[in-house]
């Protein structure tokens, strides 16, 4: 196992000093910004990763859930008449749901089949997004109206960050728990063989199913902060790029570590930002460094690093 | 620890690197983020070099008041969280005052409310019209409103007798808009749209649309809204299919590049365009004709390229925010946000623009011109009455 | 009856683009595991390289025949370079590989060409055949035709030759083939140079009918993914079968249900027969060793 009990307590422990200093040496909101988007995209690549580096699980079609979590920001309060903060649950509670009737049979899909699948399944999504204009106001978005709570209006930076930052410590709690958990060492029986994991007794069907679900609602309340701290959302939260990019952070940051998800968010939400002093050769930089990481932390940055300082080759 | 003190490091020459570049000095910052990759490339990378070509001779020929101007471009890539991400980075770590960017609508609407708190005026180049209407205090626009353009195509219809009309547009945010809007005006304007197709702006064939449209009963003409690609094969797509009702296509072919890449099909198409299209062929006396001409001539030399009305509407939103700035003798932020609202007679490419507490735009209609491709060149329609 | 031709005709022209980005992907997935999302990059290059080369002045089927050999030559790159020493990674992180070369390739002819849209002068001139009260552009035959004699070249070498025969055995077992002498590194790497020649040859037959610019290749790597899933990955037939159903499937949606959501039902479609049939129309189920 990745990150061991004893090591998880002390993990979060500085996960947090770190959250609660950071902003010391921020100059300016634009950081709080940034550190912001960091923890909501790591908020959602944690979820991924339960179902990628965990039950081994590929799907890149998960945009399509931070889609209906952001989406339901904006029609709820516009269209409904529904208080953000209730638009918010409805978001996560539809995403369980979509992920539940789809997830049943696109989860007996293997591999690359399931790829496919999950990949259709995130286009499709979009393509819905972007044409029920008189809904979701089409290929321009729509305008998200700022979350109230008790007469306290979130806006600004610095709060969404210390939001944001809460929320992904929050997940990462539940996530620890989900591993551990009866039906996350199914998962992880899953993820080593389907087959044996089957015939010891475990439910893989309702296992996958479950880790799908889970994972929906991850990307379902980031894709919710995402629309609020924008004050609007457009189809592109749902779009095929978006779903890669969330993979590519599962991946970059090292499947099967939580940790990982969260530096794997932060590499792909900072880096464009400093590339962006290369002008017009950020891309191709940006690819190449892609490549690279994979190339030499195949495992991933976390897990690669983690066997290197150890001394040992996993 | 050492894994601790070096991602303190990597941090921290993370964001030396943000911060660096940034000279100190009395420059006049101005800041731009546009959609230079992505699905809008085609809107923002004229847009980009426009900018660029433009400062650069400004500050060649000693700045304004004085003083250079720095132009800082970010590239959203067409999304709209990215653009409010720079957006942000603008106001707070470049310390800009005043900002000429957002090439689509979706990323200007999500940027707005950065602006408007920083107090920064902020002339927007996307197309459409809820960008100023409602009328925001710091929020400008120079490019024609797609509503224009329909009012305009509309127009040139009821001159040619032809009143029942389809219309097929692109999925994107450009096409869409531009749908709504025709759709929305039809009426007043004596038009009926009885029959729509869309596509995506990526697609390769539009043959099954345009055949549905060619079996629609007493079609008489067929409007196509969108930009890129999409029109050159809807042109080439409506020949081979060999329909005889008139073509109109939109302000988003842009480019003379869309006669080459539409080839013979083009032939006889009608489309609204800026000035900057017809340069060579307005008459002396135009008053467009000296700005475009220059444009023209100094956007083909230095980059090689054809020049893009998406460019020129770059160009107006430049000229506009330095004209301010000269009027105002000062880049206070609200000074020239009055100066910019107080834009008359500004001779554009895209039009002569006079703005006003009412109008953040300034553009009427006859700064599009109706244009007709004839012998693979643009030509001027003549335009009888409005 | 017409219309109904017309949309055949559509979803051919569309199917056979997508059928030759298929290919690609069905060759490197099967010498070597991988799924090559650098594939639409490919295409891309063909069509590009061979338009600034002649822009450059150089004559066009010179200009075609150096795009070929320039994107063989990054794909012998990209296997050499980012595959190669990756190996023993997990599939996912090799994806990955291939999603970054992906980014890099855009971000270079980003630089190296320009944004715009580009085209080539068809072989066979711009006049429509007119058949049956539909139109069909004789590109779309040529680009057809392509496809077929690709697909059976392809089937020659696998079938006649001996160097076929080791792409064959390391598809099957790669160890196996490399325990009896098959040099199977360079067999992969064939494979790469292969499918980056499928995919130049497929973008200059292509852009006089699609266009190309420095971005085509995500949409095309989307699609000819799906459509090489269709059909089953692994199957050269399929890749093809997938690419027309795909194109087709586009067109009579666009025709007879809704141009809005014509991607929709074909990816709608795509997800029911994966779910009826998990290992796609010509897939061959993978036997999982326990």
């Amino acid at each position: 196992m990745r990150e061991p009990a004893s090591h998880r307590l002390a993990l979060l422990g500085a996960l947090a000093v770190v959250i609660v200093l950071m902003p010391l040496i921020f100059p300016s909101a634009y950081y709080y910004r940034v550190g912001a988007l960091v923890f909501i995209f790591a908020l959602a690549a944690v979820g991924l990763n339960l179902l990628m580096g965990f039950a081994g699980q590929v799907s890149l079609g998960h945009a399509g859930f931070l889609g209906i979590g952001g989406y339901a920001m904006a029609i709820g309060p516009v269209h409904l008449g529904v208080p953000p903060w209730a638009s918010l649950l409805a978001g996560a509670v539809i995403s369980a749901v979509v992920a539940f009737i789809v997830g049943r049979p696109i989860l007996r899909l293997k591999g690359h089949y399931l790829a496919v699948a999950t990949l259709g399944l995130g286009v499709l999504i979009a393509i819905v997004l972007t044409n029920e204009a008189s809904w979701t106001g089409g290929p321009d978005g729509m305008s998200v109206p700022r979350l109230v709570l008790f007469d306290w209006a979130v806006r600004g930076s610095q709060q969404w960050y210390w939001i944001s930052a809460a929320t992904f410590l929050v997940g990462a709690i539940l996530a620890f728990n989900v591993i551990d958990s009866p039906t996350g060492r199914a998962l992880r029986a899953i993820h080593d063989s389907e087959v044996a994991a089957s015939v010891l007794g475990v439910d893989v069907a309702r296992g996958k199913l479950a880790i799908f679900v889970i994972s929906a609602v991850y990307a379902s309340v980031a894709g919710s902060y995402l629309a609020l701290i924008n004050g609007h959302v457009t189809p592109d939260i749902a779009g095929f790029l978006r779903s890669i990019e969330l993979a590519a952070m599962v991946v970059l940051g090292g499947m099967g570590s939580i940790l990982g998800s969260l530096v794997g968010a932060a590499v792909l939400v900072v880096l464009p930002q400093t590339l962006t002093i290369l002008h017009d050769y950020e891309h191709l930089v940006l690819g190449l460094i892609l490549m690279g990481v994979m190339i030499f932390l195949r495992q991933g940055i976390v897990p690669s690093l983690a066997a290197a300082v150890s001394g040992r080759q996993t | 620890m050492s894994k601790l003190r070096h991602a303190v490091a990597v941090a921290a020459m993370s964001m030396a690197a943000l911060t660096a570049g940034q000279p100190a000095a009395a420059q006049i910052k101005i800041g731009s983020v546009l959609s230079v990759t992505g699905p809008a490339s085609f809107l923002g990378d004229p847009e980009k070099r426009t900018l660029e070509i433009y400062v650069e001779e400004i500050n060649a020929k000693g700045g304004v008041n004085g003083q250079k101007l720095q132009l800082i471009v970010y590239d959203d890539g067409g999304d709209a969280n990215n653009a409010r991400t720079f957006a942000t980075r603008l106001v707070e770590e470049d310390k800009v005052v005043a900002m000429v960017g957002g090439t689509t609508t979706g990323t200007t609407m999500a940027m707005i409310p950065v602006f408007e708190e920083a107090q920064i005026p902020f002339i927007s180049l996307a197309g459409a019209v809820q960008i100023i209407e409602p009328v925001r205090k710091w929020v400008f626009k120079t490019p024609h409103t797609d509503r224009m353009a329909c009012e305009k195509i509309f127009a040139d219809l009821k001159r040619r007798n032809l009143t029942s009309i389809a219309i097929i547009s692109g999925t994107d945010a450009f096409g869409k808009s531009m749908r709504d809007q025709c759709v929305a005006i039809a009426p007043k304007a004596g038009i009926k749209v009885i029959h729509e197709e869309t596509y995506g702006p990526r697609d390769s064939d539009m043959t099954p649309q345009l055949t549905n449209i060619r079996n629609k009963a007493g079609v008489q003409a067929v409007v196509n809204a969108g930009f890129g690609q999409g029109p050159a094969i809807v042109t080439r797509n409506f020949r081979q299919l060999d329909i005889k009702v008139p073509l109109y296509q939109s302000h988003g072919v842009a480019s003379k590049q869309f006669i080459s890449l539409a080839g013979p099909a083009a032939e006889g198409v009608r489309l609204p365009a800026a000035a900057l299209l017809v340069a060579d062929k307005l008459p002396n006396n135009d008053p467009q004709k000296p700005v475009v001409t220059a444009y023209s001539r100094t956007y083909t030399q230095k980059t090689g390229q054809p020049v893009s009305t998406f460019g020129g509407h770059a160009y107006d939103g430049l000229m506009i925010l330095v004209q301010a700035m000269q009027r105002a003798k000062s880049a206070d932020k609200a000074k020239v946000r009055d100066e910019i609202e107080r834009t008359k007679g500004f001779i554009g490419t895209g039009g002569i623009v006079n703005m006003s507490p009412t109008d953040h735009m300034g553009l009427d209609l006859s700064a599009f011109r109706m244009l007709e491709i004839r012998n693979g060149d643009w030509t001027l329609v003549p335009e009888g009455g409005s | 009856m017409a219309e109904f031709l017309q949309f055949f005709f559509s979803g051919l022209t569309v199917g056979a683009v997508y059928a030759l980005v298929a290919l690609g992907f069905t060759l490197i997935y099967n010498a070597s595991d991988v799924i090559n999302f650098a594939q639409g990059e490919f295409v891309m290059l063909g069509g590009l390289s061979t338009v600034f080369l002649a822009m450059a002045g150089i004559p066009l089927p010179l200009a075609a025949l150096l795009a070929v050999l320039l994107t063989i030559a990054v794909g012998i790159a990209l296997y050499y370079l980012a595959i190669e020493p990756a190996r023993g990674a997990s599939a996912v992180s090799l994806i990955m590989i291939t999603i970054g070369a992906s980014i890099f390739l855009r971000g270079t002819a980003q630089v190296v060409f320009d944004k715009r849209f580009h085209s080539l002068p068809p072989l066979f001139g711009s006049d429509p055949i007119r058949w049956g009260g539909a139109a069909i552009l004789p590109q779309s035959l040529v680009v057809l035709a392509g496809a077929a004699i690709i697909v059976v070249l392809l089937w020659l070498f696998i079938d006649r030759t001996l160097l076929g025969k080791a792409v064959i055995a390391t598809a099957a077992n790669r160890l196996a083939a490399w325990l009896v002498g098959i040099n199977t590194r360079q067999i992969v790497g064939l494979s790469f140079a292969v499918s980056a020649g499928i995919g130049a040859i497929a973008g200059i037959l292509v852009t006089p009918i699609t266009l190309t610019s420095y971005d085509v290749g995500t949409l095309l790597a989307l699609k000819g993914f799906a459509a090489a899933m269709l059909g089953g990955i692994g199957s050269a037939l399929g890749a093809v079968v997938g690419g027309l159903v795909l194109g087709m499937l586009e067109a009579f949606s666009a025709g007879y249900v809704s141009s809005k959501y014509k991607d929709a039902v074909a990816f709608l479609i795509i997800l029911i027969v994966l779910f009826a049939i998990p290992n796609g129309l010509f897939g061959r189920g993978k036997v999982e060793r326990v």
